[in-house]
C-alpha cells in the first residue's frame, strides 16, 4: 500500500492511496496561497493600483518593470492571478480509479485533474458538497474572468530571473506549474464526473474495496472516508469539527479499528478557540459601527458567514445594531443563502428539527426578510442605489485579490474609523493586505476554523485507536512562530509518520489475509474431522477462480471419462492435474513412548539428546538418527529403506491422519 | 430536619409580650400581617388605642385547649390506620414537648396528660406501626427521661428498658427502617442527661449497638451514633471530678473504660472503615469538650495515632487531619507538652499533597504554632506552585490545591508576585519553558480556568506589597493580556478586572497627588480601548464586569486629572450611555451606577451629540425613564441607588434643582411594583429630610459637611419643601405598604422626624384642624387597604399634627412580629394535625 502525496498544504489536501489494485484520489485541494504574489484585479479602474512603479533590479536593469510593480516595499506580479496545482508528474493521473472528496473546500483542483490529465475514474462526493463546491468554483471563475486582464507575465518564472528577485517571490515553490484559472465550461465538466453519495452508504470499487462517506461535522455535506477491505480498513480523516455548529456531527465510532489512518484538515489556527473569535468578530464590530465606521468580512460564500449571520442575528439586538445593514455581495449570494436552508437532512439535530416546524432552519431567513441582510451578486446594479453607510460587507475573496472586496479595500482603507475583520484562517492576513499599504483602516484578525485542534485530535486517537497514524509533516512539530507549544502537534503511539509534497509513502501494512468463498456443492462435500476439541479440519480440492477481485473456491472438475483419445487430451489441457493426495498428518510425537515403542520393536542402545527445536533419537547400532522437531521429523539412515518405512511406520503410529 | 434545628420553635414568640403596657398588640386571632384587608389590625392613631387586652398564649405550659387535644392527637398517632402525611408535623411537635420539658416537670405532665404514656406503651404491642411515628416516639421518650424523676418513672414501667432495649424495635422488623434507628439514637442521645442513664445504658448493652451503628447504612445514623458515643463519653467522665484521671485505664468508670477500648481497637485494626469511625469520635470528642480528662485520653491514644502514619498508605487520612487539627485547636490540651508538634510535622510529611494541603491550611490558622512547622506547612501548600514554577520536579497532578490562602501566603514573604505571573503566563500559552516537565505542565494548566482564576485572585492579594517598578510592568503586561485574551472566560475576565483595580490602587503615587503615576496612567492607555471592545463583548457577564471595573475606576480617580483625560479620549463614556438600553437588565443595572458615577464626576459625553437624532437626555432624565419604565427590578434599584448617592453627595449639577429632583423620583418611585425600589425611595426621602432639618445626631468632626440647610426657621417653614416634594405622601403610603421592610423603613422615618419635632421649639398646634381630620380619616382608609384616595396637598402644620396622633412605636412594634406569629401556636399546630386526618370534622362538608 502506497501512498502519493501531491500536495503541501495540510488543510488542501491531495493524495492518492494505491490500496489492493485500486488508485484512490483522496481529495483534490486547490493551493491559493499563490494569489498573494499577485496585484489585485479591481474591479473598478483603481488609479493608485496602475500608477504603481515598476520593480527594477538592484543594477537599475528595468526589464521586468511590466511583469512586477512595488507597492510599500512588496513586489507583485501584475498579471492574472494563478494557482498552485497537486503535483502532476509524480504518479499518472490518469491511472486514478475513484477521486472521494471530502468537503467543499477541497475540491477546487478538481477540474485540473478530470479534464487535463486523461483521467477517466469516477469522482465521488455528497451533494451539498458538490452544490456549493460548484458555488464557489462559480464565484472565482466570475471573479476572474470579469475583469480581463491582457497580460499574462511569465517572464519572472524563468528559473534566472527568480532567483534575483526578492521574498516571496524568490522563494516561491513550482512557480512553472502554476495555472490560471479554469473556465466555467471545464467546472461544469468536471462536476459531471461527480456521482453523489449519501453518508454511509458503502460503494464497491471493483470488488476490492469498499468505500464509505461519514459525517465529520465540519461543514454541510463534509465527509472523512473509510477505505476497507474484508481484513484492512484505511480511514481518511479530513477537515472534521467536534464543536457544535450547523452541520451533522461528526461520526467518530465507525472510524474504530483502523489499520491506517490519514489525518488531514486540523485546525490552521491552533491557539484560537472559535468561540473566543466569534466573541472578539462581535465586539469589533460595534465597537466599528458605534463610532460610524464600516465593517468589511472578506469570506468564502459559505461554510462559517452561515454561522457568523447566526451569532449576529442574536447579537444586533443587544448590541443596538438593528439599525444598521448587513450587506453579503457574491455572485452566488442568493444561491448560498438558499441552498443552504434545503440541505435539511444534513444539518444538526437542532436545525433538522426546526424544518418540520416547519422554519427555515438558519436564521438569516428572517434578517433577510426583515431587510437586516441584504445580498447582491456584484456592488453594480441595485447595490449602489440601496447603500447606505455606517454598514456590515460581507465578500470575496479572502485572499483580497480579486472579487468585490478589492473595491471595498481601496474605498474604505483611508479611513481609520473603518475596519477589516479576517475571519476566514486561509490566507496570512498581513500578506493579503501588503498591496493595499499604507493602510488608516483598523485591521482585526479573527480567524475562526472549526477544525479538529491538537487536543481533541489526541482524544480522537485516543479513542479510535488506530495502528498507524499518517499526517502531513507539519502535523509532527509545534508551529515554527510557537515552537516551545509542544501541545500544538500530533502526539501518538506509535509516533505519526508523516509526508510532504511530492513525497511516496509506503504504508507499514502487511495483506494477510483474503476472503475466499466456497461454492455451497463443494462445502457440501466436506467432511471436517474434530482433531481438537472445538477445531475441526477438512481438506479441500477445489479450483480457485479468481474475478474482479473476487476468489472462489469451486468443485474440481471430475475427472475425464477416457473417451476418444483426442478429446481426451483436449481435456486434460484445461483440468488441472488433480494428483491423488497423500493423507496430512497432525499430533505430536512423545519421546519416552516413542524410544519405549521402539525398544518393543527391538531396537536398543537408543540414545536420546535434547537440542534447541526438539530431540534427536539416536539408533547407535542402526546409525540411524530420527530427528525430532515441532513441525518435522527426519529419519536419516544409510541406504536400508526397508529400515526407513519400518521406522516411518512407528513414527506414524503416534500420528493422526485425515 | 434534626431536634437541633427545629422548622418551628415556639419559644421565639411571644415572650416578650408580657409586656403589658404596650399600647398596642394583635388580638390572639388576628391576620398573620397586618394589612390582610378584612381582618383586624393595628390601630394608628394613640387617642383611638384601646388597652391591650389581649389573653397572653404561653407555649411554655401546656394550655387547658391543647390538652384536650392531646388524647385525640395520641389516639391518631398509635392507630396505624391513620398515617402522619407530613413529618414535619411531628418535628414541630417534638420541638414543642421539648419546649415544655425545659421550662418544666416531665413528670408531671405525664401525670397530667396520661394518654402520653399510653402512646408510648403503645409502642410496645407487636403491630404495623409506621416508622416515623415510631421514631419519634422513642425520641418523645428520650425527650421526657431528660429529666431523672421523669426517667426514674418510666423505668418503673419498664417501659425504657423495653423501647431501648433488646426487647423493642432494636430486635423487630421495625429496625430496618433508617429513621427508627435514628430516632433509637436521638430518643438515648436526648436521655443520657444524669447518672441513672449511664447506667441504664451499661445494663441494657446499648453502647454495643452503638458501635455498631457507627458503621450503619445511612449515613445519617452512622454520624448520629459517632455522636452520641461522645456524649456518653463526656457523660461519664463528669462522673469522677476530682482532678484530672489518671493514665491508668482502671481508674476510668466502666462506660468510658469501655468505649474507650473500643476506640483503640478500632485504631489498631486494619480495616479503614473502623479506623476513619474511631478517628470521627475522638475529633468529635476533642472540638466539644476540653475538659481536662481530654488531655488525658490523647496522651493514652496518641501512640495508636502516631502508628496510623507507619502504615503505608496512611489509611483514613481525611479523619486523620481532622483529628490532628481538631486536637491542635483544643485549649485543652497545651500542644507543646504532647508531642502534637512533632506528630503534626510527620503527619505533613507522610500524607501525599492533596491530603496534606487541608493540614498544612489549617496548621497556618494555629495560634502559637512553630515557626518550623508553619514553614513546613508553607511548603506543602506551594508545593504544586514550585513544581509549576521550577519545572524540575514531578508534575503535582494537584492544581485542585493550587494557590488557596493568598493574603497568608503574601504575609510569609517567600512568594513574590514574579512566580504567580509565571503561573499566569502559562496558563495563557504565553510562557516558554525549556524543560520537558515544563512542556508537560504548560498542556496541563493551558486554559485551565480554575487556576487563572485562583492566580488572578492571589495576584490582586499581592498588590498591597511592594515590588520594583520592572515588577510593576510585567504584573500589568500580564493582566493585559488577560483582558485581551479572546479565551478569557468571562469568570477569569472578571478575575482579571478586580485584580487590575488592585495594582492600580497600589501603584506608586507622587506624595500629595491622588492622580495614577505616568506608569499606571500609560497602562491606562492600553487599557481603555480593551475595556471598550469588553463592553461590546457578546457576552453580558462580560459587559456587566467591565461595568463594574468602571464604576471602581471612576470613583477612585474621577476627579483626577490624568485620568479624566484618558477616559474622555476614548469611547467608554459613550458606550456606557448606550449599555443604558442593553438587552439583559443586570448589565443595565451596572450601567446605571457606571452612568451615576461618571456623570457624578463630570464624565458623561455632552447632550449635544449628532448620533442620537432624538436629542440627547441628560443621565437625570436617563435614569428617571429607566426608572419609571424598565421591565425589570435590578436597573430601577440601581438608579434609585444613584439617585440617592447623588443627592448625598450634593451633585447639583447633575440634579438640578433639589426639591424638583426629590418630588420627581419619589413620584415614580412610589408606583413601583419592587418593594426594593420604594425602600429605597425611603432612604432618598430621608437623606432629604436630613439635608433639611440637620442631622440626627452629632455629627462626624471630620466628615466633609454637605450644605445642610440648618434650621434656623421654624420647623413647620422648614417641612414646607418636604411637602412640597410629596415626600410625605409617599412615606405615609409607604406606612402601608405591603412589604414589611417598606413599611419599618417608612416607620422609622416618621419616628425620625417626630424626633426632630420634640427638639425643634413649640411647634404650631394644629390638632383641631379640620385638615387634620380628613388627613387622619384618608389614613385610616389607606390602612384598611383603601388606597385610591390621594392625601392632598399636605400643609407642615397638618403633617405635625398627624405624626404627634399617630402611634409610631406601636406600629413598629407590630411590624417587628414575625408575620406569621399567630400560625405558630401550639394549638394551631395540634389542629392542624388532627384536620389532616380528618378528626375534628371540620371540613367534612368541604369533600362533597
Amino acid at each position: 500500500m502506497k501512498l502519493y502525496c501531491l500536495s503541501g498544504h495540510p488543510t488542501l489536501p491531495c493524495n492518492v492511496l494505491k490500496f489492493k489494485s485500486t488508485t484512490i484520489m483522496l481529495d483534490c485541494g486547490l493551493d491559493m496561497t499563490s494569489t498573494l504574489n499577485f496585484l489585485p484585479l479591481p474591479l473598478v479602474q483603481s488609479p493608485r493600483l496602475s500608477n504603481l512603479p515598476g520593480w527594477s533590479l538592484k543594477d537599475g536593469n528595468a526589464f521586468l518593470d511590466k511583469e512586477l510593480k512595488e507597492c510599500s516595499g512588496h513586489v507583485f506580479v501584475d498579471s492574472v492571478p494563478e494557482f498552485c496545482l497537486p503535483e502532476t508528474e509524480l504518479i499518472d493521473l490518469s491511472t486514478v480509479d475513484v477521486i472521494l472528496i471530502s468537503n467543499y473546500h477541497c475540491m477546487m483542483a478538481l477540474p485540473y485533474i478530470t479534464e487535463h490529465t486523461g483521467f477517466t475514474g469516477t469522482v465521488y462526493a455528497t451533494e451539498p458538497t458538490v452544490q456549493i463546491g460548484r458555488l464557489l468554483m462559480e464565484e472565482l471563475v466570475n471573479f476572474i474572468e470579469r475583469v480581463p486582464k491582457a497580460q499574462s507575465a511569465s517572464l519572472w518564472k524563468n528559473k534566472d530571473i527568480q532567483r534575483l528577485l526578492p521574498s516571496p517571490l524568490k522563494d516561491a515553490v513550482e512557480v512553472s506549474t502554476w495555472r490560471r484559472c479554469y473556465t466555467m465550461q471545464e467546472v461544469n465538466s468536471a462536476l459531471s464526473k461527480i456521482q453523489l453519495v449519501g453518508y454511509s452508504q458503502k460503494i464497491e470499487l471493483f470488488g476490492a474495496v469498499q468505500v464509505t462517506p461519514l459525517s465529520s461535522g465540519y461543514a454541510l455535506g463534509s465527509s472523512n472516508w473509510i477505505i476497507q477491505s474484508h481484513y484492512e480498513k484505511v480511514s481518511y480523516v479530513s477537515g472534521s469539527s467536534l464543536l457544535t455548529t450547523h452541520p451533522q456531527p461528526m461520526d467518530q465510532a465507525s472510524l474504530k479499528n483502523s489499520d491506517v489512518l490519514i489525518l488531514t484538515g486540523l485546525t490552521q489556527i491552533p491557539t484560537a478557540n472559535p468561540d473566543g473569535m466569534v466573541g472578539e468578530f462581535c465586539s469589533n464590530l460595534a465597537l466599528t459601527v458605534r463610532n460610524g465606521g464600516n465593517v468589511l468580512v472578506p469570506c468564502y460564500p459559505s461554510g462559517v458567514i452561515y454561522d457568523l449571520l447566526e451569532c449576529l442575528y442574536q447579537y444586533i439586538d443587544s448590541a443596538g445594531l438593528s439599525n444598521i445593514p448587513f450587506y453579503f455581495i457574491s455572485p452566488v449570494a442568493n444561491s448560498s443563502l438558499e441552498f443552504s436552508q434545503i440541505f435539511a437532512e444534513w444539518l444538526c439535530h437542532n436545525k433538522q428539527t426546526k424544518v418540520y416546524l416547519p422554519e427555515p432552519p438558519f436564521p438569516h431567513a428572517e434578517l433577510i426578510q426583515t431587510n437586516k441582510l441584504k445580498h447582491y451578486p456584484s456592488l453594480h446594479g441595485d447595490f449602489s442605489s440601496d447603500f447606505r453607510q455606517p454598514c456590515v460587507v460581507f465578500t470575496g475573496h479572502p485572499s483580497l485579490r480579486f472579487g468585490d472586496v478589492v473595491h471595498f479595500m481601496e474605498l474604505w482603507g483611508k479611513s481609520s474609523l473603518n475596519t477589516v475583520i479576517f475571519t476566514e484562517p486561509d490566507f496570512s492576513y498581513l500578506e493579503a493586505l501588503a498591496p493595499y499599504q499604507p493602510l488608516a483602516m483598523k485591521c482585526i484578525y479573527c480567524p475562526i476554523d472549526t477544525r479538529l485542534n491538537f487536543i481533541q485530535v489526541s482524544k480522537l486517537l485516543k479513542e479510535v485507536q488506530p495502528l498507524h497514524v499518517v499526517c502531513p509533516e507539519q502535523y509532527t512539530q509545534p508551529p515554527p512562530a510557537q515552537s516551545h507549544r509542544m501541545d500544538l502537534m500530533v502526539d501518538c503511539q506509535p509516533p505519526a509518520m508523516s509526508y510532504r509534497r511530492a513525497e511516496v509513502l509506503a504504508l507499514p501494512f502487511k495483506r494477510r489475509y483474503e476472503k475466499i468463498e466456497i461454492m455451497p456443492e463443494l462445502a457440501d462435500a466436506l467432511v471436517p474431522m474434530e482433531i481438537k476439541p472445538g477445531i475441526s479440519l477438512a481438506t479441500v480440492s477445489a479450483v480457485l477462480h479468481t474475478k474482479d477481485n473476487k476468489h472462489v473456491l469451486q468443485p474440481p472438475p471430475r475427472p475425464a471419462q477416457p473417451t476418444g483419445g483426442k478429446k481426451r487430451k483436449r481435456a486434460s489441457d484445461d483440468i488441472p492435474d488433480c494428483k491423488v493426495l497423500k493423507p496430512l498428518l497432525s499430533g505430536s510425537i512423545p519421546v519416552e513412548q516413542f524410544v519405549q515403542t521402539l525398544e518393543k520393536h527391538g531396537f536398543s542402545d537408543i540414545k536420546v539428546e535434547d537440542t534447541a527445536k526438539g530431540h534427536i533419537v539416536l539408533l547407535q547400532e542402526a546409525e540411524t538418527l530420527i530427528q525430532i522437531e515441532e513441525d518435522s521429523t527426519h529419519i536419516i539412515c544409510d541406504n536400508d529403506e526397508m529400515l526407513r518405512v519400518r521406522l516411518r511406520d512407528l513414527v506414524l503410529k503416534f500420528l493422526q491422519k485425515f | 430536619m434534626g431536634p437541633e434545628d427545629p422548622v418551628w420553635r415556639p419559644k421565639d414568640q411571644l415572650l416578650h409580650l408580657k409586656d403589658e403596657d404596650a399600647p398596642f398588640r394583635f388580638p390572639p386571632t388576628g391576620p398573620p400581617r397586618h394589612l390582610v384587608p378584612g381582618l383586624a389590625r393595628p390601630r394608628l392613631f394613640r387617642s383611638w388605642s384601646h388597652p391591650f387586652l389581649q389573653k397572653r398564649i404561653s407555649s411554655l405550659t401546656m394550655d387547658p385547649e391543647c390538652s384536650q387535644l392531646l388524647p385525640a392527637l395520641c389516639a391518631v398517632l398509635a392507630d396505624p390506620r391513620q398515617p402522619m402525611a407530613d413529618d414535619t408535623c411531628l418535628e414541630k411537635l417534638l420541638d414543642w414537648f421539648k419546649t415544655i420539658t425545659e421550662a418544666g416537670s416531665s413528670l408531671l405532665l405525664l401525670q397530667e396528660n396520661p394518654c402520653l404514656v399510653e402512646l408510648l406503651c403503645h409502642m410496645l404491642k407487636p403491630q404495623d406501626l409506621s416508622s416515623r411515628v415510631l421514631s419519634f416516639s422513642l425520641r418523645l421518650t428520650g425527650v421526657f427521661a431528660a429529666q431523672e424523676d421523669c426517667f426514674q418513672y418510666l423505668q418503673q414501667g419498664e417501659l425504657l428498658p423495653r423501647l431501648f432495649g433488646e426487647a423493642g424495635p432494636l430486635g423487630g422488623a421495625a429496625w430496618t427502617a433508617p429513621t427508627v434507628r435514628s430516632g433509637w439514637i436521638q430518643g438515648l442521645r436526648s436521655l443520657a442527661r444524669h447518672p441513672s442513664a449511664l447506667h441504664f445504658l451499661a445494663d441494657c448493652g446499648a453502647v454495643d449497638t452503638i458501635f455498631s451503628l457507627q458503621g450503619d447504612s445511612s449515613l445519617f445514623v452512622a454520624s448520629a451514633a459517632g455522636q452520641l458515643l461522645v456524649h456518653i463519653l463526656g457523660l461519664s467522665m463528669q462522673g469522677p471530678a476530682d482532678g484530672p484521671p489518671s493514665l491508668q485505664a482502671g481508674d476510668w468508670p466502666a462506660c468510658a473504660k469501655k468505649i474507650v477500648g473500643h476506640i483503640e481497637e478500632s485504631l489498631r485494626s486494619t480495616a479503614t472503615p473502623q479506623i476513619t469511625q474511631a478517628l470521627n469520635v475522638l475529633t468529635t470528642t476533642f472540638g466539644h469538650c476540653h475538659d481536662p480528662w481530654t488531655r488525658v485520653l490523647w496522651v493514652r491514644l496518641s501512640p495508636l495515632v502516631a502508628g496510623l502514619l507507619e502504615k503505608d498508605p496512611v489509611p483514613a487520612a481525611h479523619s486523620l487531619v481532622d483529628l490532628l487539627l481538631s486536637v491542635a485547636r483544643s485549649p485543652g490540651l497545651s500542644s507543646s507538652s504532647c508531642g502534637l508538634w512533632e506528630t503534626l510535622a510527620q503527619t505533613l510529611s507522610r500524607l501525599s499533597p492533596t491530603q496534606a494541603g487541608p493540614l498544612a491550611l489549617g496548621i497556618l490558622k494555629l495560634q502559637d504554632c512553630p515557626q518550623a512547622l508553619r514553614a513546613q506547612a508553607f511548603a506543602v501548600l506551594l508545593q504544586p506552585l514550585a513544581c509549576v514554577l521550577k519545572a524540575t520536579a514531578q508534575a503535582p497532578g494537584a492544581s485542585g490545591m493550587l494557590l488557596p490562602e493568598g493574603g497568608r501566603c503574601r504575609r510569609a514573604g517567600r512568594w513574590s508576585p514574579g512566580r504567580v505571573l509565571g503561573v499566569g503566563e502559562l496558563c495563557q500559552g504565553s510562557a516558554s519553558p525549556t524543560s520537558d516537565t515544563g512542556h508537560h505542565l504548560c498542556a496541563l494548566l493551558l486554559g485551565c480556568v480554575r487556576v487563572q482564576r485562583a492566580a488572578l485572585d492571589f495576584l490582586g492579594t499581592l498588590s498591597q506589597g511592594t515590588g520594583p517598578p520592572e515588577l510593576v510592568t510585567e504584573v500589568f503586561a500580564v493582566l493585559l493580556e488577560y483582558l485581551r485574551s479572546p479565551d478569557s472566560s468571562p469568570t477569569v475576565l472578571k478575575k482579571a478586572f478586580q485584580a487590575t483595580f488592585r495594582w492600580l490602587l497600589s501603584s506608586p503615587k507622587t506624595p500629595g497627588c491622588w492622580d495614577l503615576d505616568p506608569q499606571a496612567l500609560l497602562f491606562l492607555r492600553e487599557l481603555l480601548p480593551v475595556l471598550q471592545k469588553r463592553l461590546c463583548s457578546p457576552c453580558w457577564e462580560v459587559r456587566d464586569s467591565g461595568l463594574e471595573f468602571l464604576t471602581q475606576m471612576t470613583g477612585r480617580w474621577g476627579g483626577q486629572a490624568g485620568f479624566r483625560h484618558a477616559l474622555l479620549a476614548s469611547e467608554v463614556p459613550k458606550l456606557t450611555e448606550q449599555l443604558l438600553r442593553d438587552p439583559e437588565s443586570y448589565v443595565r443595572a451596572s450601567a446605571v451606577a457606571a452612568t451615576g458615577q461618571l456623570s457624578s464626576q463630570g464624565l458623561c459625553i455632552s447632550p449635544a451629540s449628532p448620533e442620537h437624532p432624538g436629542g440627547q437626555q441628560s443621565p437625570l432624565s436617563e435614569l428617571l425613564h429607566i426608572l419609571s419604565t424598565d421591565s425589570e427590578g435590578f436597573p430601577r434599584r440601581a438608579a434609585m441607588h444613584v439617585f440617592t448617592q447623588w443627592l448625598r453627595d450634593s451633585h447639583a449639577d447633575v440634579v438640578g434643582d433639589t426639591e424638583e429632583f426629590v418630588a420627581g423620583v419619589l413620584q415614580v418611585a412610589s408606583q413601583d411594583l419592587d418593594w426594593e425600589v420604594r425602600a429605597q425611595g425611603l432612604e432618598l426621602a430621608l437623606v432629604f429630610l436630613e439635608q433639611t432639618l440637620g442631622q440626627p445626631g452629632s455629627p462626624c468632626p471630620y466628615a466633609v459637611t454637605p450644605p445642610v440647610v440648618a434650621p434656623a426657621c421654624p420647623l413647620a417653614q422648614a417641612l414646607q419643601p418636604l411637602c412640597r416634594a410629596g415626600l410625605f405622601s409617599f412615606a405615609f403610603r409607604a406606612l402601608f405598604d405591603c412589604d414589611r421592610p417598606v413599611a419599618q423603613k417608612s416607620c422609622d422615618l416618621l419616628l425620625f422626624l417626630r424626633a426632630k419635632m420634640a427638639s425643634a421649639s413649640s411647634p404650631q398646634e394644629a390638632r383641631s384642624s379640620p385638615d387634620v381630620a380628613s388627613v387622619e380619616a384618608a389614613l385610616q382608609r389607606w390602612q384598611a387597604g383603601d388606597q385610591a384616595q390621594p392625601l392632598g396637598d399636605l400643609e407642615p402644620e397638618v403633617v405635625l399634627a398627624v405624626l404627634k396622633s399617630m402611634d409610631l412605636e406601636g406600629l413598629r412594634g407590630a411590624l417587628a412580629e414575625s408575620s406569621d406569629h399567630v400560625e405558630k401556636s401550639p394549638q394551631s399546630l395540634l389542629q392542624d394535625m388532627l384536620a389532616t386526618v380528618g378528626i375534628l370534622g371540620e371540613n367534612e362538608a368541604d369533600c362533597y
